[in-house]
């Protein structure tokens, strides 16, 4: 044996097959294990899927029917074609409870693993902390998908259970069959999801100012909702093309014939800002950050 | 400067390091040397800067000053290519509570982006034999207790071949058997050549496995050397248990030593002096030679004892008695 760590010193790797750099995706397939293993995550995935599974249920047991118009949008038109309960419910989940489950998985990327000690360990592994904060917002960017595919795939599924299902009335007027609308709420789900990465590089930041992950949920969370305010007050109207929550809720434009496809570049352009700025400010932070812990 | 170059056979090697927080200066200006292949005590009471050392040298914080080389390369400059062949255990042991021990090692195994994936199961499964958690590979941490947390902790460490081992407090909450074991790890990880760095408050496990030891004391580098030299400093005494304890000073001055005597009342007084260290050769050689010297004037010997100074004496000159944490 002595001779064995002899010898590697000497060569200090040189043609020994256990210093390739081959694992790259091996720490974002844990990183992924360890968050879908959390009891918390699915808790706020089966609380996802029940706001279309309660909203569908609420319809379908109330006997009064809707005048076009009334309740969130497209609520009018469940009762008609059960694939509304999707586009329904992500209507009603954005504002507050998606950010809400995103603020609480982003907050606790780097705080948690701080505030649970195990930060320090990964990084003498050593798991470099540019690579640990990439991986880091993978998996949150993973969740916000998982998160909109959940309500998409929930509220399609409930809807076809209680409501009749036909081709699709768009609000252009066009009619696309049922496999097509399926197809529509995937392009909703990733809409959805680009349109909240924004969001989730905020998160992450936040997440390295801390070793208290739950300080850095609440502060995450809080900076959606406040953003959302100002998103609604008409002085600041100059500002909302530049707020991340501007383009939340523009999935409409893929329920047109043909797509419009114009506001998602914008949105495409505005997260990636986001992202840019903010990742940037989380590796500033994080690259020199003393890990207390 | 042209000592910077770092002496090839110091696995760890700090010069001047220090690490201030605000006002506050934790650890000042320490000049570490670790021999490769030693066995490395890092002592110190509580708050004394032996954590912050460490993660200093492992690159988790950065120094305020000063100098840092691990196996030859500078921190944190070459951390990348260090810490692959360091193993560590900082300040406890901390797990993911909701996966297995299993799963929590194959977690940080796949941090290290040079672990080869192909053996992470077997190495795995090697490191938790090593430290008697075989059984309990499948629990979840949760309901590990401290002891085996702390175990898990030290198989983390070995999850690959490592040339340099740093341990702080690795036997903290172990049970008397598991401190045993975690002696003979030490020992066995030692013989295979590994480098072993243990910080620790206490000093009979220093004691017990350590060929090399470091004092610090309220941030400050107080003594380094091998166990020998840091007894060594300290002084050999002779004792003499007598009823005639003046008698025995007498003699004992007469001989060139520098006696003190104790009388606690319901106990035989005792004389003790120092032996100083030029004297002590042919002194310690033959300390018959004092006991007939002693007889010869008369003194009533009842106990005669050469005292080597423990390291535990030295310990606490070097770093205070009481119970005050300095920082």
């Amino acid at each position: 044996m002595s001779s064995n760590s002899v010898a590697s010193s000497k060569v200090s790797g040189n043609g020994v097959p256990s210093r390739r750099r081959s694992a790259g995706p091996a720490l974002l397939g844990s990183e992924l294990t360890v968050l879908f293993r959390r009891r918390r995550t699915w808790a706020m995935l089966v609380a996802i899927a029940l706001i279309p599974i309660l909203l569908a249920v609420a319809v379908r047991l109330s006997s009064e029917t809707l005048a076009p118009g009334e309740g969130p949008p497209f609520l009018d038109r469940v009762t008609q074609n059960g694939l509304f309960v999707a586009f329904t419910a992500m209507i009603v989940a954005i504002p507050l409870f998606l950010p809400l489950t995103i603020g609480v998985v982003a907050g606790d990327t780097i705080a948690g693993e701080a505030g649970q000690g195990t930060l320090r360990y990964l990084l003498v592994a050593p798991a470099g902390r540019l690579r640990l904060l990439l991986v880091k917002y993978a998996g949150v960017a993973v969740f916000c998908l998982a998160a909109t595919l959940t309500l998409a795939v929930a509220g399609t599924l409930i809807g076809a259970a209680l409501f009749p299902v036909g081709p699709v009335t768009l609000l252009s007027g066009d009619v696309i069959s049922v496999p097509e609308s399926l197809l529509r709420s995937g392009l909703i789900s990733l809409y959805v999801t680009v349109s909240l990465l924004g969001f989730a590089a905020i998160g992450l930041f936040i997440s390295t100012l801390t070793d208290v992950p739950v300080g850095a949920m609440a502060a995450t969370v809080v900076v959606s909702v406040v953003v959302q305010i100002l998103d609604v007050l008409p002085q600041l109207s100059w500002l909302d093309p530049w707020l991340f929550s501007h383009y939340w809720l523009g999935f409409a434009d893929l329920l047109r014939q043909p797509m419009d496809l114009g506001s998602f570049g914008d949105n495409v352009l505005l997260q990636l800002g986001y992202i840019a700025v903010f990742g940037t400010l989380a590796y500033g932070r994080f690259s020199t950050k003393d890990i207390l812990s | 400067m042209t000592a910077a170059t770092p002496a090839p056979d110091l696995a760890i090697e700090s010069r001047g390091l220090t690490k201030r927080f605000g006002e506050q200066i934790a650890v000042n200006e320490i000049d570490l040397a670790v021999p490769r292949g030693a066995v490395f005590g890092f002592l110190g009471p509580n708050g004394s800067g032996k954590t912050t050392s460490i993660r200093m040298l492992l690159g988790l914080t950065q120094a305020s000053s000063g100098q840092i080389s691990v196996l030859g390369q500078s921190m944190p400059d070459s951390l990348h290519a260090v810490l692959p062949r360091v193993g560590a255990l900082v300040e406890g042991p901390a797990f993911y509570p909701f996966l297995s021990g299993a799963a929590n090692l194959r977690r940080l195994d796949t941090a290290d982006r040079n672990a080869p994936s192909s053996t992470r199961g077997a190495r795995v499964e090697q490191a938790l034999a090593r430290v008697g958690l075989t059984h309990a590979a499948g629990k979840k941490v949760a309901a590990y207790s401290l002891g085996m947390k702390q175990r898990l902790g030290i198989a983390n460490a070995l999850l690959q071949p490592r040339e340099l081992l740093v341990l702080d407090e690795p036997t903290n909450g172990l049970d008397p058997q598991g401190t045993r074991e975690v002696r003979s790890l030490v020992r066995s990880l030692a013989a295979e050549g590994t480098t072993v760095f243990v910080s620790s408050h206490l000093l009979a496990e220093v004691e017990q496995m350590c060929t090399h030891a470091a004092v610090m004391s309220g941030g400050n580098l107080v003594a380094q050397g091998t166990l020998a030299d840091l007894r060594h400093v300290g002084q050999t005494r002779v004792r003499v248990r007598t009823p005639d304890a003046a008698a025995a000073a007498a003699v004992l001055t007469g001989l060139g030593l520098a006696p003190v005597h104790s009388d606690v009342p319901e106990q035989d007084p005792w004389v003790a002096a120092p032996l100083p260290r030029e004297m002590s050769v042919d002194l310690t050689g033959q300390p018959e030679s004092i006991v007939t010297a002693l007889v010869a004037g008369g003194v009533r010997v009842r106990g005669f004892l050469i005292e080597e100074s423990s390291l535990e004496e030295r310990f606490v000159a070097l770093t205070g008695e009481g119970f005050d944490v300095l920082q």
